[in-house]
């Protein structure tokens, strides 16, 4: 064996070639570099960037014996020991105080390629930046950020000066001490050093590899399954099938319908489905068991799309069919709404299926323990439902097992399903070690759910005024294999399929159907994004249609307060549509005051720019009847700092620092007194799922008024202690004023305990009640409302299309954490975007072609618009402080405002995305010929 | 909660995200499904071929390795026993003029194509390729070796060197040969270079300096590449053209024009380049050379990314662009 020398952040190695290593392996797996991270492992990404002789590499396709006699350097290598404590670089600061930080996985690639660029040309400008991290991908799409933090560290090295802090982010106008100003988040700094710890990041002794044997046919009934060879291996330690299931075969989130293992004689519905699982000694041998898996199957027709779906004598997927579920909205009358308009409209729309291509592909360890519990260490955004979905399967109480939740590299609804966990459960159990099932980025695109593929039919009916009168949608929704959060996610999209707008007469009715694709789930924006891209288009042919300006056409029909939606809901307040569309429609016209007129380009004739608009709204919560609670523990401890607990999902939203700003505000505290633990069932109280845009409003408010019993406590305590009446006691700066006498926190906490008082409190907070569809009343607790211009710039010649801006304003109540929720809307736009232009997971008679990232494209910091984002606050009186959600609205009027101002600038109407240069260059030169 | 290491100085860590102790890794040796099993680093272009000649497995070079570890990883690739890489061997990553071509390895990183002063003189269309080629990091590591081997009709830098009329100069059991570029390509991804046996060493490209011509104008040589992609799927472009020409006041003296994909193989439209070679550069002219280039160009259909009547439609545009621009760049001071 040859000898690898080299040198890693100033240290010196000499190690064995093993066969077949790459560097990223050598430094994460031998060196225990764990800051260097993989997210596709096919040079797409560029988490894994490291420097060698000091420029950037993809380790992960690099040979570790190439790095011979090489000089690498990791973002371990970059933060300096001054004395006693570690410095940041002036990147690594400037990517905290800028908010470039969200989910983190992406971010030691992103510093990596800044810091080569650097080094390069201390004073790059944006051009400079945005060619450099061409290809550093970064889902939470916080691209503006990332980018000024590049270019205020620079200033920094250039002048010695300290990193330049952001000045664009106002704070709330709603602020008060804590929140509504900005504030850095907690995991920032570990992010930005590479120590933060995902769950690829851990190890156990003894762990084993897992991995999963796959269908890979799109429908049928498995024959035959032989796992002898594989079971012979040697280092294979266990192959479990279907029949080695201990209790219910099935699992899901709402219908148990998703089979953990397809069983012999059962059927397959889907690629991903699993046949046998492996637990081997190490990865390599994991994959050489599956591959020596024989599995046969009596092929059956495959179901394509949900229309064939619900043709007559088509085969049928479940036992009660393949109509998961029929939704229908119905208010007023349509006959008479149409037989009032003076204008009918009519036209059919189609989205493709997406993929959330989080950077951290899905990763599970299950670790059993000596007293027969099992823990799972996951990134999920629904622990307590991971621990009920695996208990279940067990057979076992569900306090036998424990999530512990990690860290997570984005999910964006990816991540409620349940993928490893009950695999890992299953080996662990059976082989008494640790077991690691780690998803590579094809596993993760072909079985997690997607985002609906969707045909969305509008019609409307509107008076010469401009007034709509009637709107009729008919959707079609491909739910994929197995339900998921399918019905809920179409009913969203058809409640919402009208549009914010206040209307007479409307009538929706969709078909969420089962089909032989790869399933289809939560998704940001939630089926909204879908059915937004229907209506905002029709909104525009409507205006176009009635010769009525279309920012007006919207202004006097949106929803406000006093309206009442499709469902029946009267909106009582916090309804900030018009003053959404107010302040874009004047941003946009501040740089052109006839923003949706085409302007062609002087260089060059066949460039077109225009604006384009649109309009969305979402709710915040689960709604629909269902209970929507969150639990919080608050507890003071012996040093004055203070912990907030709540099983509730951070996967880079910023939901944990949300939470800290909270309890400091009701304690009066600095927020780097309060620690937040997150995500462990065994520690922290269920938050329910991280999805609707919720957490903000429930777990917010969980933690704040756990924050505020504590705060009573304290105060009763104090008051007894004292002797004087509660309401004289004072919180303030830190500190509780007593009738003369300023007591620290720590002072209270040996006051309280010697009383014999824990200051600890849990809360379990319940949002207000929600009524069911077709109930009428309020379905939803809150809506969040946005609105969006883009402006485009179009090739006449070759159908290109780029967004040169997007203006962005978003009701949100209240800005909690204004930084924050600044990376919540670039990365919703940049989402949009990607939406709009580039993304479609493509899926052919059941058999997926997308299964790499080089074939799913998601944008970069290249597609990247200048980004305005205008902050709206319309306070909703039961939210903390007024907050709703924004994680969902922000990404959803993107994709029409592109494709409206495509049409604005060229005359083409996009009606099926992602958006196809060729279909508009076509029909430009189609139409010249005639 | 989350135990800290070293404190930072400028912000806290208050998260806790529960985490566990991390046990000392043990990679278990013996039975893999390793993407190779043996490396060479050769320092001789003789060493190398003679270690693919030796190899007790099949064996392959690589160079940059990104294409050729991916392949091996997803399974695109038959299984590979020894990897000879071509990274260590001087001849191969040297970037220098020698006499009247400039040499250019074909084991030279494409960034440092990109960036090379001699390269951004003598081949600015290769230059402009490079810069195109996959990503800054992949460039780091990437080949012009590489990128010529996938016989891909349309990869940039293959497109570029085509218009360039470089020679490649190729290694095998019996010795060293140059062969015109052209006559590297068999078919879509079908190279006429033997990779078990034979190596791209590297490229020459033959570069005229200015020099009077009988009629005392003054001959200026010039090249341009450009491309038109689209944002989804697969990250190569749907058409790419590139022009090297010599002019000569208002004439064109001498002119190469390749299409990517124009067929099966990189493409030179020999037909165009000799509707313009000894013309003065009239819209004429132009006209005649596009009609010369969509009458020989063989556009086909590639499902997702671009209809052959989608591609007939903007080479018009774009061989106007890159044209247009090596003129004006080949104009006199």
């Amino acid at each position: 064996m040859s000898k690898i020398n080299l040198t890693v952040n100033d240290q010196q190695y000499s190690l064995e070639a093993i066969p077949g290593e790459t560097l990223s392996t050598l430094l994460r797996e031998r060196l225990r570099l764990i800051g260097t991270k993989i997210g596709c492992e096919e040079a797409e990404c560029g988490a894994c960037t490291v420097l060698v002789d000091g420029e950037p590499m993809m380790s992960c396709v690099y040979p570790a014996e190439r790095a011979d006699g090489k000089t690498i350097v990791t973002i371990e290598g970059l933060a300096q020991r001054v004395h006693e404590e570690m410095k940041l670089h002036p990147l690594q600061e400037a990517f905290v105080e800028h908010g470039a930080v969200q989910c983190g996985f992406c971010i030691p690639g992103q510093i990596m390629t800044a810091y080569a660029l650097l080094k390069r040309n201390p004073n790059p400008n944006s051009d400079d930046i945005r060619f450099a991290l061409k290809d550093t991908l970064c889902r939470c799409a916080g691209y503006p950020s990332i980018e000024n933090a590049i270019l205020a560290a620079a200033q920094a090295l250039r002048t010695g000066e300290p990193v330049k802090k952001p000045t664009h982010i106002p704070n709330s106008a709603h602020s008060h001490k804590t929140v509504g100003h900005s504030h850095l988040r907690p995991e920032a700094v570990e992010k930005v050093t590479g120590e933060a710890v995902y769950t690829d990041d851990l190890k156990f002794d003894g762990m084993l590899y897992a991995k999963v044997k796959r269908a890979m046919i799109p429908h049928g009934f498995l024959k035959r399954l032989n796992i002898s060879k594989a079971k012979a291996l040697q280092g294979v330690i266990a192959v479990l099938t279907a029949e080695d299931i201990p209790a219910e075969k099935n699992h899901g989130l709402v219908i148990f319908d998703w089979p953990v293992m397809v069983g012999l004689g059962e059927r397959v519905r889907y690629v991903g489905d699993a046949l046998a699982i492996v637990a081997a000694e190490t990865q390599e041998i994991a994959e050489t068991a599956i591959s020596l898996i024989e599995a046969e199957f009596d092929l059956q027709p495959i179901i394509a799309n949900p229309v064939q779906a619900r043709e007559a004598g088509v085969p049928q997927i479940h036992e009660n069919g393949n109509l998961l579920k029929h939704i229908k909205v119905r208010k007023g009358d349509m006959d008479k709404g149409f037989a009032e308009a003076d204008v009918v409209l009519e036209h059919t729309f189609h989205t493709p299926t997406t993929d959330h291509a989080f950077m951290e592909p899905e990763c599970s360890i299950g670790v059993p323990l000596p007293d027969g519990r099992m823990e799972i260490y996951v990134g999920s955004q629904i622990p307590y439902q991971d621990r009920t979905q695996v208990a279940r399967v067990m057979g076992w109480p569900e306090e036998r097992v424990r999530i512990v939740g990690q860290l997570m590299g984005g999910g964006f609804g990816g991540k409620e399903d349940v993928m490893g966990q009950i695999h890992v459960a299953m080996l662990a159990n059976v082989t008494q070690r640790p077991v690691k099932l780690l998803f590579d980025r094809r596993d993760s695109l072909i079985v997690h759910p997607k985002r609906h593929a969707t045909q969305i039919r509008v019609k409307v009916g509107a008076k010469k005024d401009g007034r709509i009168v009637a709107m009729e949608t008919e959707l079609y929704g491909d739910t994929g294999a197995y339900a998921s959060l399918g019905e809920k996610v179409m009913t969203r999209a058809t409640t919402h399929s009208a549009g914010p707008y206040d209307i007479e007469h409307v009538r929706a009715d969709c078909y969420a159907m089962y089909t032989n694709n790869p399933p289809a789930g939560a998704f940001r924006g939630f089926g909204v994004t879908q059915s937004a891209f229907a209506v905002e288009s029709m909104m525009d042919m409507l205006a176009e249609k009635l010769g009525i300006e279309r920012v007006e056409l919207r202004r006097m029909n949106a929803l406000h307060v006093g309206s009442v939606t499709n469902t029946g809901q009267v909106l009582n307040e916090s309804v900030g549509l018009t003053e959404c569309i107010d302040k874009v429609d004047a941003e946009m016209r501040k740089h052109n005051p006839r923003p949706f007129d085409p302007i062609a380009d002087e260089a060059d004739l066949n460039i077109v720019r225009a604006w384009g608009l649109a309009a969305a709204y979402k709710n915040t919560g689960l709604g629909g009847g269902a209970p929507d609670i969150s639990g919080a523990d608050v507890e003071l401890y012996a040093d004055g700092t203070f912990q907030v607990r709540s099983s509730a999902a951070e996967l880079g939203q910023g939901l944990v620092t949300v939470m800290r700003l909270i309890v400091a505000e009701e304690m009066s505290i600095p927020p780097e007194q309060v620690h937040v633990l997150v995500m462990d069932t065994d520690l922290t109280p269920n938050g329910g799922p991280t999805t609707a845009s919720r957490q903000t409003f429930v777990t917010g408010n969980a933690s704040r008024y756990a924050a505020k019993t504590l705060r009573d406590q304290i105060s009763a305590s104090m008051a007894e202690k004292f002797d004087v009446r509660p309401e004289q006691i004072r919180f303030e700066n830190g500190t509780v004023h007593v009738n003369g006498h300023s007591l620290s926190y720590a002072d209270v906490y040996k006051e309280m305990t010697a009383l014999g008082q824990q200051p600890r409190v849990r809360y379990e907070y319940e949002a207000p009640k929600t009524k069911p569809l077709g109930e009428g009343g309020d379905m939803h607790f809150a809506f969040s409302f946005a609105t969006q211009a883009a402006e485009v710039k179009v090739n006449k010649l070759t159908g290109e299309v780029r967004v040169l801006r997007v203006i962005a304003a978003n009701d949100v109540g209240m800005a909690v954490n204004p930084l924050g929720l600044q990376g919540q809307v670039e990365g919703g736009v940049m989402m949009g975007l990607g939406n709009c232009l580039t993304e479609e997971f493509i899926v052919e008679n059941g058999n997926v072609v997308t299964d790499h990232l080089a074939r799913y494209r998601v944008p970069g910091i290249m597609l990247t618009p200048e980004i305005t984002s205008i902050i709206v606050e319309h306070p909703i009186s039961a939210g903390p402080y007024g907050a709703k959600g924004v994680g969902e609205v922000s990404s959803i009027p993107t994709t029409p405002a592109i494709t409206n101002a495509i049409y604005n600038a060229v005359g083409v109407r996009i009606d099926k995305l992602p958006v196809d240069q060729e279909m508009i260059a076509r029909e430009l030169w189609e139409r010249e010929g005639k | 909660m989350s135990g800290k290491s070293p404190p930072y100085s400028t912000t806290d860590s208050g998260v806790g995200i529960a985490k566990h102790p991390i046990e000392k890794c043990r990679r278990m040796k013996g039975h893999h499904m390793n993407l190779w099993q043996e490396y060479k680093r050769p320092t001789s272009v003789a060493e190398a071929v003679q270690a693919l000649a030796s190899a007790p497995g099949p064996a392959l070079p690589i160079a940059g390795g990104t294409d050729l570890i991916l392949d091996l990883r997803q399974g695109n690739h038959l299984p590979i026993h020894t990897l000879i890489d071509l990274t260590f061997i001087p001849e191969m990553s040297a970037l220098e003029m020698r006499g009247d071509s400039l040499y250019i390895g074909a084991a030279v990183p494409v960034s440092r194509v990109a960036r090379d002063p001699l390269v951004g003189a003598h081949a600015q269309a290769l230059t402009e390729a490079a810069n195109l080629i996959a990503g800054p990091q992949v460039r780091n590591t990437a080949t012009l070796g590489g990128n010529v081997a996938h016989a891909l009709p349309a990869a940039d830098g293959t497109i570029a060197l085509t218009a360039l009329d470089a020679i490649a100069e190729v290694a095998g059991a019996s010795g060293t040969r140059k062969m015109p570029f052209t006559s590297l390509f068999l078919g879509p991804g079908k190279s006429a270079i033997d990779k078990t046996k034979e190596i791209i060493v590297g490229f020459h490209i033959p570069v005229k300096t200015s020099e009077v011509s009988e009629t005392s104008e003054v001959l200026r040589a010039s090249s341009c590449f450009k491309r038109i992609m689209r944002p989804q799927g697969v990250a190569l472009p749907i058409l790419n053209c590139a022009v090297w020409l010599e002019r000569s006041g208002e004439v064109v003296n001498d002119i190469h024009i390749a299409i990517g994909p124009g067929g099966p193989v990189p493409f030179r439209t020999t037909d165009a380049e000799s509707a313009l070679r000894g013309q003065p550069l009239t819209d004429a002219a132009l006209t005649r050379a596009l009609d010369a280039l969509l009458a020989q160009a063989k556009f086909r259909d590639s499902a997702r990314r671009a209809s052959a009547d989608y591609r007939r439609h903007i080479v018009v545009g774009l061989f106007k662009d890159v044209l247009e621009t090596a003129w004006k760049r080949a104009e006199q001071d």
